[in-house]
């Protein structure tokens, strides 16, 4: 830069031509105000700084004319409904099982104490956490090897990826459930009217494999509703979503960096853990949260997966709303969620920018 | 970019792809397990009894299911429909112009992308039945659960994402091009007609899909919001899972797959004609 | 100037980013048919000041007339010029013709007589038999040739041209060079030229105005610029020179910082003023010591370092203060001295200039 002062020309047109960024309407929270003038209506005369501001105030309210309808939508069907949740969350449930809006309190909340309140949170945190840390030891090298291919290959290999990350997510985890399901494909323990399941097929395989097929497979219990499932579960569901991200910031490394620092007499480990990984932080991070937070609420997976026996957050909450009819409880327990999310997100952005 | 010592050798090359192809056959053998088994003629899921079609009639002969699917089209059209016009204005607003409040705006658009599902589900139920408890006490009106709350709980959560994609493609649009339209004689809306609307329309179509598969694919925030009877495919199926699996259980899913890759299919392709890469 | 109407007249314009003054109070008249350019280091207003003509930012004050029309508050699209931008910002969905033809198109100009207009236009920059392609199908020379073309068609009254040759490898760059001067002689179009790169500006303009930090320090012919430079940024920015410091002892003299005493012209300097002489390193001629012959300023030195550019030699002569810069040409019989040795400096007296701050 030749001088300190800001950039004309070429150095507001990077930042979307848009000068006044966010200093001018800075000024309170009432849209935009003042004369309508368009810059046509306005006749040829002198520019001074009246005009200027006219100009950049109608601009401004066309920008709020775009954003209205969709703001006045949110307002109505998003804040509101954020609003009513907390409203609920403060509120006292009577005995016929109804909510009373009034006796505003913080039971709701204190009940988060409770011991079967705790174990069920930590419970989710716990296979949440699981489930994110094998998503990250399965992407990892998966993206890794993604990126090093030929673009053409790397396409390919990506529009597979991106198939699982399209397809319904219900049908996925149903999937699972036929294969788990007793007496199905996997064992069957009951009768032995069936022989090709996947445990017999283990069993049968030649006697020079057999040294890697452990003796208590024989009796091995279907993963199906038991916290195993459970995190299968949601690794099948949520893989996608640490791919991908992964995939993006280890694509944008410049490789040569890996030759470089080979040259540099680091090992293959020195320079996964020195200059891979903290180069691909911000993919790390994306990704973990992009699992992470579902896998916290998930309430569909648990359900078909995990026979509702191990229950978690998501599943409790709807408990609240459906059979046990506690609702300031269920919005208080909503409430908590969200605010875990939040936490999460903002260590995202604190650590990268808004691009997921 | 080169292939030297950054491409794998040796062990490691070896654990690599064994580690892809592991990858995929997790990812696409439960798919084509269950769309096998949607064909056996065996009343228990996973066991084969022969070649039938037979499940796809019962689900073809099911009222039930069949008023869930057109529920679920429906919804799913309109939501989308909707939230694209929604969802573009606020990208323009958000991409384009500088206004108060935008930064509240702007959270405001994005906290639907990141809010658990059972949240959003919970905001929706107790915003409706205490909405409706007021305009029906208030007004006498006669509110109730069903197409209508669905299809707005889903434009809620649509806006947002079909707003990220296409404030992605405005984004990465040069400014220059709409400034070199105003320079050759175009009004406001003739740039946006002439040079803006064709520049974003890839990233409008991809909202559009993105937007149909989220709706076909929810399942708890509809949960919620539906009406005795009224509800969308996705959640009659979940319940029906809840009760026990059978067979009928495997051809609707395999229905609902079909239509999810049919739209992986179509943002594929536009994708392909964007001429960018996948990720774009 | 001459009476004649001006293409671009700019009065106190001025334009302000929240409190960051871009352009500051910018007078300047650009005449009709007249290749105009605009230099200066990146950040210094040059472009902003463009984008202002062009409508594309709105000026926070001050007249700007565009053949006598006030239209600094006029949109782009009711503006008689046409920009070619850095980028060359074609449109990526259609086509050579389909760009070319847009602006007529957009003033409602039939189809049949717009199409034929804009397969003139792309005879004009010889890209015919290109019209049908997609602009990313064409190399960036093409591309540029396009973007004239698209412009050019509209028959602006100024043709503004934001770094249009920044893009281009220095072979096209000097090609483009020659030939937007002779399209501009064949359109006789204003053309107002933005760049920051000064032999470019020397090159090609008629005149040149050059601008830092917002304000528009100098304006005149290449070699008006070039050889009286009003102050030390300008002589410093355009071409090589050197700067030795000193203050006006008396009319037509300068005690330089070593005591030594030069002649030169001081007009509009008042005897105290401190000043630096600006000598350009062609201009200056090196002697053994004392060997500068008799009347001519000079100053002695040690010779420090020689630099071979190929067709030139540079000597860098260091002086007790400073270090000086004399390139004589390659020639066969070139007096080359020992590193080291003891010269002196001298200069014609009249190639100096004095320039303040």
């Amino acid at each position: 830069m030749g001088c300190g002062r800001r950039l004309g020309g070429a150095g507001v047109s990077e930042e979307n031509g848009e000068p006044d960024g966010d200093v001018e309407p800075a000024e309170g929270l009432d849209p935009p105000q003042g004369d309508l003038t368009t810059t046509e209506s306005v006749l040829t005369a002198e520019a001074t700084p009246r005009f200027e501001r006219a100009a950049r105030r109608a601009d401004a309210w066309r920008g709020f004319f775009f954003a209205a309808p969709t703001y006045l939508y949110m307002l109505i069907f998003f804040v509101a409904p954020l609003g009513i949740v907390t409203m609920y969350s403060f509120a006292t449930r009577n005995r016929t099982g109804g909510t009373d809006l009034e006796g505003w309190n913080l039971a709701s909340y204190a009940r988060l104490d409770e011991p079967i309140v705790r174990t069920i949170v930590f419970r989710s945190l716990w296979l949440a956490v699981v489930t994110t840390v094998i998503c990250l030891l399965i992407a990892y090298p998966f993206a890794y090897f993604m990126a090093t291919r030929t673009p053409r290959v790397r396409n390919l290999m990506l529009v597979f990826v991106m198939i699982p990350f399209w397809t319904n997510f219900l049908v996925r985890n149903y999937a699972w459930r036929v294969i788990l399901e007793n007496d199905g494909i996997w064992n069957d323990t009951a009768e032995a009217t069936q022989t090709d399941t996947v445990v017999d097929w283990l069993l049968d395989l030649p006697h020079w494999m057999q040294w890697a097929i452990p003796d208590w497979i024989e009796n091995l219990p279907s993963p199906l509703f038991s916290e195993v499932g459970i995190v299968l579960g949601l690794v099948y569901g949520f893989l996608p979503f640490m791919i991908l991200p992964l995939y993006a910031s280890i694509e944008r490394i410049d490789l040569s960096l890996v030759e470089a620092s080979r040259d540099l007499y680091a090992s293959g480990r020195q320079t996964l853990r020195r200059v891979l990984i903290p180069l691909s932080k911000p993919g790390i991070v994306a990704g973990s949260i992009l699992v992470f937070v579902p896998s916290l609420g998930a309430y569909v997976t648990p359900q078909i997966l995990g026979g509702d026996k191990e229950t978690l957050l998501g599943s409790y909450i709807v408990v609240q709303f459906l059979t046990a009819r506690n609702w300031p409880f269920g919005a208080a327990l909503s409430v908590v969620l969200l605010g875990i999310m939040l936490i999460a997100t903002q260590i995202y952005f604190r650590n990268e920018g808004r691009t997921l | 970019m080169s292939a030297g010592p950054a491409r794998p050798r040796g062990t490691t090359r070896v654990a690599l792809t064994a580690n892809a192809v592991l990858v995929y056959v997790f990812f696409f053998a439960p798919i084509a397990i269950l769309a096998v088994f949607s064909f056996s003629d065996d009343r228990l899921v996973g066991r084969w009894g022969g070649f039938t079609t037979s499940w796809y009639g019962d689900f073809w002969a099911d009222e039930l299911l069949k008023d869930s699917m057109w529920m679920s089209v429906r919804v799913a059209v309109l939501s989308t429909f909707v939230s694209v016009i929604l969802g573009t204005m606020a990208a323009l607003a958000l991409e384009r112009f500088r206004w108060k409040t935008q930064r509240f705006f702007d959270a405001v658009l994005y906290l639907p992308i990141i809010i658990p599902d059972v949240t959003m589900a919970v905001m929706m139920l107790l915003f409706f039945t205490w909405g409706f408890d007021i305009t029906n006490d208030v007004f006498g009106t006669e509110f109730s659960k069903g197409f209508g709350t669905i299809t707005l709980s889903h434009i809620a959560f649509n806006i947002s994402f079909v707003s990220i994609v296409v404030r992605a493609r405005l984004a990465g649009m040069s400014l220059e091009l709409e400034e070199a339209a105003r320079d050759l004689y175009a009004t406001r809306w003739k740039t946006f007609r002439h040079v803006t609307l064709p520049q974003i329309t890839p990233g409008i179509a991809g909202g559009a899909l993105l937007a149909l598969t989220l709706s076909l694919d929810d399942v708890v925030i509809t949960q919620f919001v539906s009406g005795p009877g009224a509800t969308t495919l996705p959640v009659r199926v979940f319940s029906m899972i809840r009760k026990g699996i059978t067979p009928v259980i495997n051809a609707v899913s395999v229905v609902m797959l079909v239509a999810s890759l049919v739209l992986v299919a179509l943002s594929l392709l536009i994708q392909r004609l964007r001429g960018g890469s996948i990720t774009g | 100037m001459s009476d004649a109407l001006a293409a671009v007249t700019l009065g106190g314009l001025t334009k302000r980013f929240d409190d960051v003054t871009a352009v500051d109070h910018v007078d300047l008249e650009i005449a009709d048919g007249e290749f105009f350019a605009l230099l200066g280091p990146s950040g210094c207003g040059k472009t902003t000041t463009l984008r202002m003509i062009a409508g594309l930012e709105f000026p926070t004050e001050g007249s700007l007339q565009i053949f006598g029309d006030e239209v600094g508050t006029l949109p782009p699209n009711k503006r008689p010029v046409n920009t070619v931008f850095q980028s060359y910002a074609l449109f990526p969905h259609m086509s050579v013709l389909q760009n070319v033809a847009f602006g007529l198109r957009m003033q409602k100009v039939s189809k049949p007589e717009a199409m034929g207009r804009a397969q003139e236009a792309i005879g004009l920059v010889r890209m015919d038999s290109m019209e049908n392609r997609r602009p990313d199908q064409l190399s960036g020379g093409q591309q540029q040739r396009v973007a004239l073309a698209r412009a050019l068609v509209n028959s602006p009254k100024v043709l503004l041209l934001d770094e249009p040759l920044g893009a281009l490898d220095l072979k096209l760059r000097q090609e483009m060079q020659r030939e937007l001067k002779t399209l501009q002689r064949e359109v006789g179009i204003t053309f107002v030229f933005v760049t920051h790169d000064q032999a470019e500006a020397l090159t090609m303009s008629d005149r040149i105005g050059v601008m830092n930090e917002g304000e528009l320090l100098q304006v005149g012919t290449p070699e008006e610029i070039y050889e009286r430079p009003v102050n030390r940024f300008v002589a410093d920015f355009i071409g090589q020179t050197n700067l030795l410091d000193g203050t006006v002892e008396a009319t037509g003299t300068v005690c330089l910082s070593n005591g030594a005493r030069v002649g030169v012209d001081t007009e509009g300097v008042a005897v105290g003023g401190a000043v630096a002489i600006s000598v350009r390193p062609e201009r200056a001629t090196l002697h053994g010591r004392g060997g500068a012959p008799p009347g001519r300023p000079s100053v002695d030195g040690r010779l420090e370092q020689i630099t071979y550019l190929g067709n030139a030699l540079v000597f860098t002569v260091a002086l007790d203060w400073m270090s000086l810069d004399v390139r004589v040409e390659n020639q066969a019989d070139l007096d080359v001295r020992e590193i080291g040795s003891e010269v002196s400096v001298s200069w014609d007296a009249d190639a100096a200039s004095v320039v303040q701050e």
